[in-house]
C-alpha cells in the first residue's frame, strides 16, 4: 500500500511535500527525496534548489513583488 | 557529562553532594532561593551553571555522581527553586513581544510566530561570522554552540509523549529528520560533531561547558526546562518553532565563514544541512505543530508565544555576549576559573 502525497502551500513560503520519493528539478534531473517531508521552493531565489533556504523571507522584506513575477 | 568547575557557592555546594554518595540534600533549596536574588537569572554564572547541572542528570549524567540524584527530592526542590526564578523572569521578559502579536495570533498562530522572529532581529552574529571573523573566533563560536549543539533536538523531544494526533506526527517529522532517519552519520549532533573535529576541537560531550558563559548555558536550561516539563508543552512547542524559523538564513552564513576560513565543505555540512532541513522545519513546526496543538488546547496559545519569545530572547542575549567580548578584541569564552570557589556553609 502505497501513502498518498499530500502538498501544502505555505501562504508567503515553499511547498511542503510529504510522501514524494523524488523532485523532478527544472532542468529534469530526479532529485532524490531524502527527509521525511521537503519544501520545495517557490520564489526562484534559493540558492539549494530546488528546496526552500528561506530566502523567500529576505526578499519580502527587502522589496514589493512586481506584478509579473511569481509569488515568494 | 565531566563534573564542570564550580562557579560560585551554589553550584560549589551542589557539584560536592553529587560527588558524594546519595544522601538528603534539605539546605541546597534554601541556597537556592539565596543564590536567585540577583539582577538576571538567565546572565547568572552559578545559577545557570547549577541548572545545566540538574538538568544534566535528565541527559548523559555527570560524571561519578549517583544516577538516583536525578530524582532525589533535595535537589528537585533546589532545581524547582532556580527554574521558578527563571521562567518568572523570561515572562515579565517577554511580555511585551508576546503582546504585539497577540491578535494576529488568534486567528493565524504561524504568522504570528513568524511575525515575533522578524521583530526580534537580534544582533548581526551570522554577518559577522560570514564577513570578518577570525578562525579563533569561529572555534569560540563552535565551543559556545556545542553545548547544545552536541545533543540538537534532545529538549524538545520530551515533548512527544506529551501530544496526541497531528500536533505528534508533525513533531516526529522534525525530530526524525534532525536524528538523521535512524542513520548515525546524519544524525545533526553528530554532524556537529565532525565539524569540530575537523575544526581541531574536542567533540566530547561537555568539554567546553567550564568555558560557556551563562548567556550560553541560558540557552540550553531554557530548552531543558520547557522540555522537561509537560505543563510548558506549549513553550516547548512555540520555542522549537522559533528556534526552525531563525535558522536557515544564518546557517547559510554560517557554512560560508566556514569555507571562508578554509575548514572545508566537509565541516561546512552541518550548517549547509540546516539550511536545507529548518526551511522544513520552520513551516511543519508553526503550521502543523504550533497551529494545531492551540486550536485543540486554545489556552496554550500564550505559552507558545511565550516559548518562541524566550527562545528569540535568549538567543540574542547569548549572541551579544559574543560580538560584544569580540569588538573589545577579547574572548568570548570565560577565563578558567582560577581561584577554587569555597563552599557556603
Amino acid at each position: 500500500m502505497t501513502a498518498p502525497v499530500q502538498v501544502r502551500l505555505c501562504p508567503g513560503g515553499p511547498l511542503l511535500v510529504r510522501g514524494a520519493t523524488e523532485i523532478i528539478d527544472e532542468e529534469g534531473n530526479a532529485v532524490p527525496v531524502t527527509r521525511p517531508v521537503v519544501a520545495i521552493c517557490r520564489c526562484a531565489r534559493s540558492s539549494r534548489s530546488p528546496w526552500c533556504d528561506g530566502t523567500h523571507k529576505v526578499l519580502r522584506t527587502r522589496r514589493p513583488r512586481t506584478p509579473d513575477e511569481p509569488g515568494p | 557529562m565531566r563534573p564542570p568547575a564550580p562557579r560560585g557557592p551554589l553550584s560549589a555546594r551542589l557539584l560536592t553532594l553529587l560527588a558524594e554518595p546519595l544522601r538528603a540534600a534539605d539546605g541546597l533549596a534554601d541556597l537556592a532561593r539565596q543564590s536567585v536574588r540577583v539582577p538576571l537569572v538567565r546572565a547568572d554564572e552559578d545559577v545557570q551553571l547549577s541548572l545545566l547541572v540538574c538538568q544534566e542528570l535528565d541527559y548523559d549524567g555527570i560524571d561519578g555522581a549517583d544516577e538516583r540524584w536525578e530524582c532525589a527530592a533535595g535537589l528537585l526542590a533546589a532545581r524547582r527553586v532556580l527554574e521558578d526564578a527563571f521562567e518568572a523572569e523570561l515572562r515579565t521578559e517577554t511580555s511585551m513581544l508576546v503582546g504585539e502579536v497577540q491578535d494576529t495570533a488568534r486567528h493565524d498562530v504561524a504568522a504570528a510566530i513568524f511575525a515575533l522572529t522578524e521583530s526580534v532581529p537580534g544582533p548581526p552574529l551570522a554577518r559577522h561570522l560570514h564577513r570578518h571573523a577570525t578562525r579563533r573566533q569561529l572555534a569560540e563560536f563552535l565551543m559556545l554552540r556545542s553545548v547544545y549543539h552536541l545533543k540538537e533536538a534532545d529538549p524538545h523531544t520530551w515533548l512527544v509523549p506529551r501530544l496526541r494526533g497531528a500536533p505528534k506526527a508533525a513533531l516526529l517529522a522534525v525530530q526524525i529528520d534532525e536524528y538523521g532517519s535512524g542513520r548515525l552519520e546524519r544524525m545533526h549532533a553528530e554532524l556537529f560533531a565532525d565539524t569540530m573535529r575537523l575544526a581541531g576541537l574536542d567533540p566530547t560531550y561537555g568539554a567546553y561547558v567550564d568555558k560557556v558563559p551563562a548567556a550560553t548555558l541560558a540557552v540550553t536550561t531554557a530548552m531543558s526546562m520547557f522540555g522537561r516539563q509537560r505543563r510548558l508543552r506549549g513553550a516547548t512547542a512555540g520555542h522549537l518553532a522559533a528556534f526552525e524559523a531563525t535558522s536557515s538564513l544564518p546557517n547559510r552564513r554560517y557554512g560560508q565563514a566556514v569555507r571562508r576560513l578554509g575548514l572545508g565543505d566537509a565541516a561546512a555540512a552541518y550548517f549547509d544541512e540546516h539550511v536545507e532541513a529548518d526551511a522544513v522545519h520552520e513551516q511543519v513546526a508553526t503550521r502543523e505543530l504550533c497551529a494545531p496543538l492551540v486550536g485543540a488546547e486554545p489556552d496554550l496559545l500564550a505559552d507558545v508565544l511565550f516559548g518562541a519569545a524566550v527562545c528569540l530572547l535568549l538567543d540574542a542575549q547569548a549572541a551579544e555576549a559574543m560580538l560584544g567580548a569580540w569588538r573589545l578584541g577579547r574572548s568570548s569564552l570565560l577565563p578558567a576559573w582560577a581561584t577554587p570557589v569555597r563552599e557556603a556553609g
